[in-house]
């Protein structure tokens, strides 16, 4: 039986393309959140694949334009400011993909309380 | 290039409904496709080493005996950190290539729909039936994850899922099926071809048709038989019709039909009737029925085929466990129950002579488009799609047992002469 609907908004293709399969899903994971994470991972790992090849499809663009010559991408040599640049940004990449890490350990380091301690401080009369 | 590389999923034929794919939707097909390659070449063996060096060594431990069943195999394995992060991965992939597929089929929907639209039109060769319902064994989840399944519409003519399906069938088997994703049917074809070049049917019946894919080797391999390539899914059907008419066959006509009943058609008016990966899709319920309407169907001396994977009987339990993966992880219930079936119990309930039956491995040609040229003859890169089918020739035996009683009575006349 054919749904009546016309058609499909933008909105509900987004939604329709990542709905989950009728049938109760099997999580094999201790905890079902390391597993959601690893899912997350997964997808974040699809789309850095998808972008090494559209860099390297540019690659081939430019090369068969005559722009760059094929090879020089992995021949570029960067300069000392550049080697330096790109090394800081690394860093700040890093730190920000493990962001939850540091912040783990500061709370390792601190003596933090925790919200209830702080709300009976507060809430005493 | 590396005989290890990949092809990639732009080599498929591009038939007229199928969906285009840019730059990025390519790239992440092709991602999952090496995902799955990955997952079952690098990482699967591992969960044969959990099982022996860990599992089964603690099963016997605790129990003083090896497991006897693939459901003991299976409690056990599931407390396995390595089965654990093997199974969450191979689960996620499947759900991925789904969204991918999904995602790449939504966004050019309208106009893969207004081809359909088209090609069905007024055309004979798709017959739909709006009292069809869809049985139990197809609705009570959605088979291998598929969201939507085979027939869902999420708007009016909607053919998202079949657009989905008939894309992403390359994704699991990297290629194997071949550039039209018919290497079950071009194996069926290849093996009439080359065992049977003497059968010439003149009416297929396929069942459970979905897309097609496997009923259009038959078509083209018998241009003068006619093709009814019935299912229950009105979206797929839809797609069928239109693929195979933008690929130029036309003895080929799509049916909505629940296989159960069939009344349409006489009896015996088929001479050859197959089926493609179905019967594990099925129901303790259905598949008698869909036997006994195949009994009914097929002519006296005609050719009944199922493609199938292999039964489970005198695999060892790791075997079973591992094969059986699908039936639990990967919404495909019946799997297990159909491989574990006495089937010439089953077939003989149905009406048939069990002693018909037989078992053979179907090979389809590797897809030259897809691999290239073999560099010598009999090199299959490995790659070689094999099939388990289960077949009979309704009636052989009888026959044949007649003609040995005739020929055994002729041989004791002589002797008494």
């Amino acid at each position: 039986m054919s749904d009546t609907k016309k058609h499909l908004s933008d909105a509900e293709k987004v939604n329709l393309a990542g709905t989950k399969a009728k049938g109760q899903r099997p999580y094999f994971l201790a905890q079902k959140q390391t597993e959601q994470a690893l899912s997350v991972a997964m997808s974040l790992a699809m789309e850095l694949s998808v972008t090494k090849e559209r860099l390297a499809s540019l690659e081939c663009l430019l090369a068969d334009k005559g722009i760059i010559e094929k090879g020089e991408f992995d021949g570029y040599q960067p300069s000392k400011d550049e080697v330096a640049k790109r090394s800081l940004e690394t860093q700040a990449y890093l730190a920000r993909v493990l962001r939850i890490m540091q912040q783990d350990k500061e709370e390792l380091e601190s003596n933090d309380p925790d919200m209830q301690t702080v709300q009976d401080a507060l809430t005493k009369w | 290039m590396s005989s290890n590389a990949l092809p990639s999923w732009d080599v498929l034929t591009k038939h007229a409904v199928f969906p285009s794919g840019n730059h990025d939707e390519v790239a992440r097909l092709n991602f999952l496709t090496h995902l799955n390659v990955h997952l079952s070449s690098q990482i699967l063996p591992g969960v044969k080493t959990a099982y022996d060096k860990q599992v089964k060594p603690a099963i016997i431990a605790q129990t003083g005996s090896e497991p006897t069943s693939r459901h003991d195999v299976r409690k056990h394995m599931l407390n396995n950190g390595y089965f654990q992060m093997w199974s969450a991965l191979r689960r996620n992939t499947m759900e991925m290539r789904h969204q991918a597929a999904r995602s790449q089929v939504l966004g050019q929907i309208e106009n893969i729909v207004e081809k359909v639209d088209k090609a069905c039109e007024g055309n004979a060769n798709i017959q739909l039936d709006s009292s069809v319902s869809i049985p139990p064994n197809v609705g009570s989840v959605d088979i291998h994850c598929q969201p939507g399944c085979y027939y869902q519409e999420y708007f009016e003519n909607d053919v998202t899922v079949a657009a989905s399906y008939d894309l992403g069938l390359f994704v699991t088997t990297a290629g194997l099926l071949g550039a039209l994703s018919d290497g079950g049917g071009q194996g069926i074809a290849n093996w009439l071809k080359t065992q049977h070049p003497d059968f010439s049917p003149k009416r297929i019946l396929d069942i459970g048709c979905t897309v097609g894919h496997n009923a259009l080797p038959l078509a083209q391999h018998f241009p003068d038989a006619q093709v009814i390539a019935v299912d229950v899914a009105r979206p797929s059907l839809r797609y069928a019709h239109a693929r195979a008419a933008s690929l130029g066959i036309e003895n080929i006509q799509f049916v909505q039909a629940n296989a159960e009943e069939l009344s349409q058609y006489d009896d015996g008016s088929f001479d050859l009737i197959t089926t493609s990966m179905f019967l594990h899709e099925l129901s303790h319920q259905s598949l008698p029925k869909i036997l006994k309407t195949i009994h009914r169907l097929l002519a006296d001396g005609g050719l009944n085929l199922h493609l199938e994977q292999p039964q489970y009987a005198g695999m060892d339990v790791y075997q079973q466990f591992i094969r059986d993966w699908d039936t639990y992880f990967n919404n495909e219930p019946y799997w297990g129950p159909m491989h574990e079936l006495d089937l010439a119990k089953v077939f003989a309930e149905c009406g048939f002579d069990p002693s018909d039956l037989f078992d053979v491995g179907v090979v389809s040609k590797v897809d030259e488009k897809i691999f290239g040229k073999p560099k010598s003859d009999g090199e299959d890169y490995g790659r070689s799609p094999v099939w388990n089918a289960i077949g009979l020739w309704k009636g052989q035996s009888a026959n044949n047992g007649a003609k040995k009683s005739a020929k055994k009575n002729a041989n004791m006349s002589e002797n008494a002469a």
